[in-house]
C-alpha cells in the first residue's frame, strides 16, 4: 500500500507541490517551499490557511500537501454514558461545517448526522446517540456503487465522489444505518461550504470532515462536544490514545452483526 | 412436414399511425417529465430519502424483469422444440430488446444526474450487482440482435447458427434476471429484501410478466393488422401462462413464509402482508387476488377453448397484478424502517423507526409511462420495417393439432 | 527543372508556416482576458498553457484531492478564486459564477463550454478564510507572516 502510494507520488513529481510532499526530506522540502513563497511574497489563500493550522492534534501529524497515510484507519469512540438527550451540539458543529440545514423529520433534507432516542420497550431504559456515517471497514455502500463513486480512503474514511456519482442511489438502498442522503434540489450559492461541496442530483454522507483531517484537524462535530465524548483517532496505531481506551473498556458497534466493522464504536448501546 | 412462414410488414393504416403517433406522444411527455424532475431536482417527486426509488423504478423493473420473459417465446421454440412458438421467434426478439430499451431509458432518466451517464458506461465497480448489469443490459441487446440475425437472415452459413444463438440468448435471460433480483435479494441491511429467492423469483416473475406482455401486443398487431390468429394457439399460450403465474405466486409465498418463519424478521412481514395497510392489499388483492387467481380461472376456462377474450384479459390482469407486486416489493420494501436497534423503539429528527410514506407523484408515472410508450412504438416501428410478423397463426397453419381442438392432444402436445 | 521545384515547395511550405504563426497570433489577441490579481504571485503555469490544460490540472488535483487527502497549494480550488476574484463594482463583494464577469465565465462563455463545476462547488472562496488570511489593506496579515515564518523556521507555532 505505501509502496502504491510512493508510486502515485512519483506521478506527480513534476508539480512543486507534490515535490514538496515527496517522502524523502519532507520536512526540509516543505520549508523549503514556504521559504520560497514566503520570499516572493506569494501566499495562496486556501493553501496558506491550512499550512498554518496543521500544528493540530497529536497523532494527526498529516500537513495539508501530503497524500494521506495508508496505513492509519480513522475511527472514532463515542462515550454514550456522557450523551444527554437534548444535547445537538454535535448536530449543530457538523451543520456549520459542512453547509446543510435539516428541518426536522424532512424527508427531503440533507443529514450527516443526528441524534437517535432509543427507549427499550420491555424495560423503559432509554438513551440518546448520535448515528453518522459509520466507516465501515466492508462497506456496503462501497460495494453496491455502480461507478465507484461510493469509496473507501486508504486511510477508513468512507465517502461519495461527488465527481462520478450519477445518482442511483442503490447507496442509499445498501447502507445499513441510514447514513446517506440526496440532494433533492438546488443549494443555494450562499449556503454552500467551499469544503464540503454538494450538489443536486448526486448522494452525500458524513465524511469524517476529511478536509480537517487532511490539514491535521479532527472532525467538527468531535471539536464541539462539550462533554469531550467523542474521542477520534487512529485505530491501526495500538499507541493512540484512541487504542488505548478501546483495549480498557468494552466498546460496541451498531449491527455488529453485519459484520461490516464499523470504526465508528460506542462505551454503551441500548 | 415442416411449413415455411412467411413474415410481412404491417400495413399503412390509419390505426397504425394513430396508434404509432400516440405512442409518441406520451413517450414525449414522458421525457418533458424527466426533464421537469431533473431541472428542479427530485424534490418536485415523491421520491425521498427514505423511499430513494420511487414510481419510475417500479416502471422500470417491470419492463426489464418482463423484457426477458418476452424473450421467452422465442426460446420455447428454439430452444425446447415446441413447433407452434417457431414463427414468433422474430417478433419476441424485436419485442424483447424493445421492452428492455423502454425499462432502460425509465432507469436512466431518473438517474440524479443523467447528464453523467457516460462515467455508468466508462467507470465500473465490479463488485457492484449494478455495474454487472450495465454489462448484462447491454450484452442482452447484442445478443437478441445476433439471435435475430440468424433467424432471419437469407444465408444458410448463418440460419444454422440459429439454435445456438437461441439457447446463448435464453442463457443470458436467465442470468440478466438473475442480476436484476439479486439488485434486491442482495441487499443485506433490508429486512424485506436480503433473501436468495429473490433471484428465482423475479425468474419466475419475468416468465409470466413477458408472456402476458407478449400475448397482449401480439393479438393486438395480429388483429390490428387483419392477420389470422387462431384460437389454439391463444389458448395454449394461456395455459402457459397460468403455470408461470402460478410459479411466480409460488416463489413470493416462499419468501414471506420464510420471513415469517424467524422472528426477527415476524414485525416486518406482519406490517408488509398482513397488517391491512396499502402494501397489504396490494400484495393480496394485486397480485394474488387479480394477478394470479383470476388468470388462472381465465386460462383454465372453458370460453377460453373458443375465444381470445379470456386469455388476452388473463394476461391484461397478469401485467396489473405485476406492477401491484413490483411496487409492493420496491416501495412497500423501502417503507419499513431500517432497523438499527433491534427490539427496541426508536425516534430522530431523521423518521428513524418510522413507516415511510410516499405518494407518486405526476411526473414520476408520466415517465413511466413513457418508458412503457417507448417500447410499443418500437416494436410498432420494428414491425412496419422488418419482416417479422407472420402472414398467418392460423392453427392449421402452426400446428394441425392445434386446429382440432381437442384438449387431449392439447395436453399432448405440451 | 528538380532544383526549381525544389525552390517552390520550399517557399510554399514557408508560406503557409508564416501564415499559421500569423493567425496563431491574431488568435491569441482575439481571446478573452482572465482577470487575475498578479499581485498575489505568479499561477501554476504561464498563462497561455494554463489556457490549454488547466482543465487537466483540475482533474488531477480534484482525484488527488478525493483519493489521496491533498489540500491547500497553489493548485487548491481556492487558490483559483482567490487570485482570479473579480469584485462586484457596487457591492464590493467577490462575484459568482452568476456573474459573466466571474474568471470562469469570462472564457467558457467565449468558447460556449458549460462546466459542471458549481452546481455543487461554491465559486467564490470562503469568506472566513479570505478574512483570516487578508487585512484590512488587502495584503495578508502580519500575523498571519509571522506564524508563517515561525513555522519556516521551524518552530511549530499555531495551536496545540
Amino acid at each position: 500500500m505505501s509502496e502504491q502510494g510512493a508510486n502515485r507520488n512519483a506521478e506527480k513529481g513534476r508539480e512543486d507541490i507534490h515535490k514538496a510532499a515527496s517522502h524523502d526530506g519532507m520536512d526540509e522540502a516543505r520549508r523549503e517551499f514556504l521559504r520560497n513563497i514566503a520570499a516572493a511574497g506569494v501566499i495562496s489563500l486556501g493553501g496558506g490557511l491550512t499550512l498554518l493550522t496543521m500544528g493540530g492534534g497529536e497523532a494527526l501529524a498529516k500537513k495539508p500537501e501530503e497524500p494521506l497515510d495508508p496505513k492509519k484507519r480513522w475511527g472514532m469512540l463515542i462515550d454514550t454514558t456522557k450523551c444527554s438527550d437534548g444535547c445537538q451540539k454535535c448536530v449543530d458543529a457538523c451543520k456549520q461545517e459542512n453547509g446543510w440545514e435539516a428541518e426536522p423529520n424532512s424527508p427531503h433534507d440533507v443529514q450527516w448526522i443526528r441524534k437517535v432516542n432509543v427507549k427499550d420497550p420491555a424495560t423503559g431504559f432509554m438513551m440518546s446517540l448520535p448515528v453518522m456515517c459509520q466507516h465501515c471497514a466492508n462497506p456496503p455502500c462501497v460495494d453496491v456503487c455502480p461507478t465507484g463513486a461510493s469509496m473507501q480512503r486508504a486511510d477508513g474514511i468512507v465517502r461519495v465522489n461527488m465527481h462520478i456519482c450519477i445518482g442511483c442511489r442503490y447507496c442509499m438502498m445498501a447502507c445499513p444505518y441510514k447514513a446517506r442522503s440526496f440532494v433533492h434540489e438546488d443549494i443555494p450559492e450562499e449556503e454552500k461550504r467551499f469544503h464540503a461541496p454538494m450538489g443536486k442530483g448526486c448522494v452525500t454522507s458524513c465524511d469524517f470532515c476529511a478536509h480537517r483531517i487532511d490539514v491535521g484537524k479532527i472532525p467538527a462535530c468531535a471539536e464541539a462536544c462539550p462533554e469531550g465524548a467523542m474521542l477520534f483517532g487512529d485505530l491501526n496505531d495500538p499507541n493512540s490514545e484512541l487504542s488505548k481506551r478501546l483495549r480498557e473498556i468494552p466498546t460496541y458497534r451498531i449491527r455488529e452483526d453485519l459484520g461490516t466493522d464499523n470504526g465508528i464504536r460506542y462505551t454503551r448501546l441500548p | 412436414m415442416k411449413k415455411r412462414f412467411h413474415y410481412e410488414y404491417l400495413q399503412a393504416s390509419v390505426g397504425y399511425y394513430t396508434a404509432l403517433i400516440g405512442m409518441g406522444v406520451l413517450a414525449l411527455i414522458g421525457v418533458a417529465a424527466a426533464y421537469y424532475m431533473e431541472h428542479h431536482g427530485h424534490v418536485v417527486t415523491g421520491m425521498t430519502n427514505e423511499i430513494v426509488w420511487g414510481m419510475p423504478h417500479v416502471f422500470a423493473v417491470f419492463l426489464i424483469i418482463a423484457a426477458s420473459g418476452v424473450l421467452n417465446v422465442a426460446s420455447i421454440g428454439t430452444v425446447f422444440g415446441k413447433t407452434p412458438y417457431k414463427p414468433l421467434g422474430r417478433l419476441s426478439a424485436v419485442m424483447a430488446a424493445a421492452v428492455l430499451a423502454g425499462g432502460l431509458m425509465i432507469l436512466v432518466l431518473d438517474l440524479g444526474r443523467p447528464d453523467r451517464l457516460i462515467v455508468a458506461m466508462t467507470k465500473y465497480n465490479f463488485k457492484s450487482i449494478f455495474a454487472w448489469n450495465i454489462y448484462l443490459y447491454n450484452g442482452f441487446f447484442a445478443v437478441v440482435l445476433l439471435y435475430l440475425y440468424t433467424q432471419m437472415s437469407q444465408d444458410f452459413r448463418v440460419r444454422r447458427y440459429y439454435t445456438a444463438a437461441g439457447t446463448l440468448a435464453f442463457l443470458w435471460r436467465l442470468i440478466l434476471t438473475t442480476g436484476t433480483g439479486s439488485i434486491f435479494g442482495w441487499l443485506v441491511a433490508r429486512q424485506p429484501y436480503d433473501l436468495a429467492v429473490f433471484a428465482p423469483m423475479f425468474i419466475a416473475l419475468s416468465f409470466s410478466f413477458g408472456l402476458a406482455v407478449f400475448i397482449l401486443l401480439m393479438v393486438a398487431l395480429m388483429k390490428g393488422d387483419e392477420r389470422p390468429l387462431g384460437h389454439g394457439l391463444v389458448n395454449r399460450m394461456g395455459r402457459l401462462l397460468g403455470v408461470f403465474v402460478a410459479a411466480a405466486a409460488y416463489f413470493t409465498v416462499v419468501w414471506w413464509l420464510t420471513d415469517l418463519y424467524a422472528a426477527e424478521h415476524r414485525p416486518m412481514v406482519g406490517y408488509l402482508f398482513f397488517s391491512g395497510n396499502v402494501y397489504s392489499w396490494l400484495y393480496w388483492l394485486g397480485f394474488i387476488g387479480l394477478g394470479t387467481i383470476a388468470p388462472l380461472f381465465l386460462v383454465f376456462s372453458r370460453s377460453a377453448r373458443s375465444s381470445v377474450k379470456p386469455v388476452v384479459t388473463a394476461s391484461l390482469l397478469t401485467v396489473l397484478g405485476g406492477i401491484s407486486l413490483v411496487y409492493f416489493i420496491i416501495i412497500g420494501g423501502q417503507s419499513y424502517p431500517l432497523v438499527l436497534f433491534p427490539g427496541k423503539q426508536v425516534s430522530s429528527t431523521y423518521n428513524d423507526g418510522a413507516f415511510y410514506a410516499y405518494a407518486p407523484s405526476m411526473p414520476e408515472i408520466l415517465l413511466g409511462l413513457g418508458g412503457m410508450a417507448v417500447a410499443v412504438a418500437i416494436v410498432l416501428v420494428a414491425s412496419k420495417t422488418l419482416r417479422i410478423l407472420p402472414t398467418t397463426l392460423a392453427d392449421a397453419d402452426v400446428d394441425p393439432h392445434l386446429a382440432t381442438g381437442e384438449v387431449a392432444q392439447m395436453k399432448k402436445a405440451a | 527543372m528538380r532544383a526549381l521545384s525544389k525552390h517552390i515547395t520550399a517557399g510554399l511550405v514557408a508560406g503557409v508556416l508564416g501564415a499559421f504563426a500569423v493567425s496563431a497570433a491574431v488568435a491569441g489577441d482575439v481571446g478573452p482576458k482572465v482577470p487575475v490579481d498578479r499581485s498575489k504571485g505568479e499561477c501554476v503555469l504561464p498563462g497561455d498553457e494554463m489556457r490549454r490544460v488547466h482543465m487537466d490540472i483540475l482533474k488531477h488535483r480534484r482525484d488527488a484531492t478525493m483519493y489521496q487527502g491533498i489540500r491547500g497549494g497553489k493548485q487548491a480550488l481556492e487558490a483559483c478564486l482567490t487570485c482570479h476574484m473579480v469584485k462586484d463594482e457596487k457591492t464590493g463583494k467577490p462575484v459568482t459564477v452568476k456573474s459573466e464577469k466571474h474568471f470562469c465565465r469570462v472564457c467558457h462563455d467565449f468558447a460556449a463550454v458549460t462546466v459542471d463545476c458549481w452546481q455543487c462547488h461554491k465559486s467564490v472562496p470562503e469568506e472566513a478564510s479570505r478574512q483570516a488570511m487578508i487585512g484590512p489593506d488587502g495584503k495578508m496579515k502580519a500575523s498571519m507572516i509571522a506564524q508563517l515564518k515561525a513555522f519556516v523556521h521551524g518552530e511549530h507555532g499555531g495551536r496545540k
